[in-house]
């Protein structure tokens, strides 16, 4: 099955790659790892998206919880929360694909953020499930790029994860 | 406050630690610290031949009592050279710090002479490493370094210092205690679990103890002790346990496992209440999981490591927390419930247990003219009266000194189980030998793992280590020649080893005292000869040994515990 599991660790140098190497060691499966500083810069918050069995899954939060550098370790799939990814998607767009592409974009709530004569770049903010729906949309023949930030997560109202 | 060199301050951190021994090799990363070290007179420097028994030096230290060991190693080389020595100490949880040098900060990335990422190929066998980038940091992460290496579940931590690093001055001050906000091990268990556990264990009707090396590591064993004797349950040592319980004991049903006894690993398998403590459930232990799960027990597991619970075998009441403190609390509950287990039951556990003991499983047939390996353990076992030290390789030998010599104290046994490094005893003996200078060290080995160290004669040698080792010299890799017999229809691919050296010749080369036995009646002697008369002395006994001996009982690979080939079988 699939889980986000969200991370707080140090940020510190080496940090991530401690989290990656934890993942390719043991065999676990990452589908996206995302990292960035929080408000207080000496942590970085960490969204993994990963899949596997319940004995699998709880493997992989005691082994992340076991890394000195991880502070906290949150399943935010196990109760209610929020995913969102960002993609940036290169399209060519010429003749009458631009109106097409227009109106998919508006459709997904996209923007356009850059327009040339023949190309356009659409910024689309979803869950990673609609920024594939989004691709499968469009004539595959027309995509010149994708850019996917990979998922970021948080549990909704008063789930928080802080240290 | 004076300000003092980086080097000058690692090494007022290792006096702070009361380090009395560092093992290590210089080089050009490190002659800072060496120069430090030169100046002072309370840490003793041992100079290996080899980085990898720097470290394993330090682990026989570490392992054969309760200290972390320290190992010093340049840049380059001296690391990777260092990284199987970490290797084997990590996946047997043995708190050391390992401190290597590094090329100067500037010249990190420069593909510099000497340099490699140390941090970056020790990660996946460490419990934790720095790279220090700041002379003001030096002090604080040798502070942590150690903290972490000798708390929670123990483990080696690697310090990479830059030489620029080891010349930069700053203040020294050494923080009495460290806060950690990512790293706070548990101790104490959950009270609550520890009441399911004792409950489930008073209503056991074929209960059985399981214990592993974490038991040692917690320094649990007289706890343990109490406990087992409380209760009146079997126990079994894991290869890495061995010492936590004593071996004559009664309540002692022998190792279980791969080469277990009939009695530990029927008990395992059969048992209806199964507590486990400070063990994981490794494969040369339960054999195939699936098989090991498919018979219907309850398991209780305390373990220090949460990772360590239900990771290969499902748990039903999980206890995380420092071994010593949970028994202690179960031993209360125990006391205050004034309840005992059904005599009568377990009277018939007791029963079924003895029947399976009585198969003898460890016998062996004595050849007349050729000596049985399992003899000289034995007579090994009596030589030293049971007391002595022993470290052991990987192979044939290393599990016959496990199942032949009964160890009765905990830290009496060093072994590589984690890893399987060949090549570890003689290093192990060499610190367990500083150590415990009073102790007797007996290092057990073959003819092809004593190979893999062997230019370690010289430092002891240099630092006159009176350790004896038992070679049992067999001509061949002998536990791959009994698989290669076993599953490989005899086809033995690489397993002989020819020229060997003439091993009484190198001893003495190496100013040693040498000894051949090739004849049964006289291995006694030769002991007698070793651990007496040359009581001081590095004796290397060269037992020319039977060719075809195999260690049984054995579970094959992937088979169940039931599933012993027994040595009467064949």
């Amino acid at each position: 099955m699939r889980h986000i599991i969200s991370v707080l660790l140090e940020n510190e140098a080496g940090a991530l790659s401690r989290v990656a190497g934890l993942f390719s060691a043991r065999g676990y499966n990452i589908e996206t790892l995302t990292v960035a500083p929080t408000e207080d810069v000496s942590l970085s918050r960490l969204t993994i998206v990963t899949s596997g069995t319940d004995a699998v899954i709880e493997q992989i939060t005691k082994q992340l919880n076991k890394l000195i550098d991880v502070i906290k370790v949150v399943d935010l799939s196990e109760a209610a929360h929020i995913e969102r990814e960002l993609m940036l998607l290169k399209v060519r767009a010429t003749g009458k694909d631009r109106e097409e592409l227009k109106r998919l974009a508006d459709i997904f709530r996209g923007h356009i953020i850059d327009v040339t004569e023949s190309t356009y770049v659409i910024e689309l903010t979803a869950s990673g499930a609609k920024l594939d729906s989004f691709i499968k949309t469009i004539d595959a023949g027309l995509i010149l790029e994708t850019v996917r930030t990979g998922v970021s997560g948080i549990g909704r109202g008063e789930r928080i994860l802080k240290v | 406050m004076t300000m003092m060199t980086g080097a000058e301050i690692v090494i007022r951190c290792l006096q702070e630690e009361k380090v009395e021994y560092i093992f290590g090799y210089p080089g050009g990363a490190v002659l800072h610290l060496y120069d430090a070290l030169f100046k002072q007179d309370q840490i003793k420097h041992v100079l290996v031949r080899h980085e990898q028994a720097a470290v394993h030096a330090a682990d026989g230290l570490a392992r054969s009592t309760n200290r972390v060991g320290v190992a010093l190693v340049t840049s380059g080389p001296g690391a990777t050279n260092a990284v199987t020595g970490i290797a084997t100490a990590y996946m047997d949880s043995i708190p050391l710090v390992i401190i290597s040098g590094q090329v100067p900060t500037e010249y990190i990335g420069q593909d510099a002479f000497q340099e490699c990422d140390t941090v970056g190929i020790t990660r996946p066998c460490v419990k934790h490493n720095f790279l220090v980038s700041d002379v003001r940091d030096l002090a604080v992460t040798l502070k942590k370094a150690f903290y972490i290496a000798n708390s929670g579940r123990p483990g080696p931590v690697v310090v990479d210092i830059p030489k620029d690093i080891t010349a930069a001055k700053c203040k020294f001050e050494y923080p009495e205690t460290i806060q950690m906000r990512s790293y706070n091990p548990v101790v104490k268990g959950h009270l609550g679990q520890i009441k399911k556990a004792v409950h489930l264990l008073l209503e056991a009707k074929r209960p059985m103890l399981y214990t592993g090396g974490g038991v040692i590591l917690s320094n649990g064993s007289e706890q343990l002790t109490r406990l087992a004797r409380r209760l009146g349950f079997p126990i079994t040592n894991t290869l890495m346990g061995l010492g936590s319980y004593p071996a004559t004991d009664r309540q002692f049903l022998g190792m279980p496992g791969m080469h277990g006894t009939v009695e530990a690993n029927l008990a395992m398998q059969h048992c209806d209440v199964l507590l486990a403590i400070g063990a994981r459930f490794d494969d040369r232990v339960i054999g195939n999981p699936t098989n090991f799960t498919s018979i219907p027990r309850k398991i209780i597991h305390i373990d220090i490591d949460p990772s360590s619970i239900s990771k290969r075998v499902k748990v039903d009441v999980p206890i995380v927390g420092n071994v010593p403190d949970v028994l202690e609390e179960m031993l209360k509950l125990l006391d205050a419930s004034d309840a005992k287990p059904d005599a009568e039951v377990l009277a018939d556990w007791w029963k079924q247990i003895e029947e399976w003991r009585a198969k003898q499983c460890m016998k062996y047939r004595m050849k007349k003219n050729i000596i049985m390996p399992q003899y000289v353990i034995e007579k090994l076992y009596e030589v030293t009266a049971g007391q002595a030290i022993v470290t052991s390789d990987v192979g044939q030998h290393q599990m016959w000194a496990a199942q032949y010599y009964k160890f009765e104290q905990p830290r009496r046994w060093l072994n590589s189980g984690g890893l399987g490094t060949m090549g570890v005893g003689l290093p192990y003996a060499m610190g367990a030998a500083l150590a415990n200078p009073t102790m007797q060290i007996a290092c057990v080995t073959g003819e092809g793992s004593i190979q893999m160290c062997i230019q370690e004669l010289s430092t002891a040698k240099q630092f006159r280590l009176p350790i004896k080792i038992i070679n049992l010299n067999n001509r061949y890799l002998g536990m791959v020649r009994q698989w290669q017999e076993m599953f490989y229809g005899s086809r033995y691919a690489e397993s002989y080893m020819d020229s060997l050296p003439d091993f009484v010749k190198l001893a003495e080369a190496y100013g040693h005292v040498g000894i051949r036995v090739e004849r049964p009646e006289d291995v006694e002697a030769a002991l007698h000869k070793a651990f007496v008369e040359h009581k001081d002395d590095l004796v290397f006994i060269d037992f020319i040994t039977d060719q075809k001996a195999n260690v049984f009982p054995m579970v094959a690979a992937g088979k169940g515990l039931a599933d012993m080939i027994l040595a009467e079988d064949l």
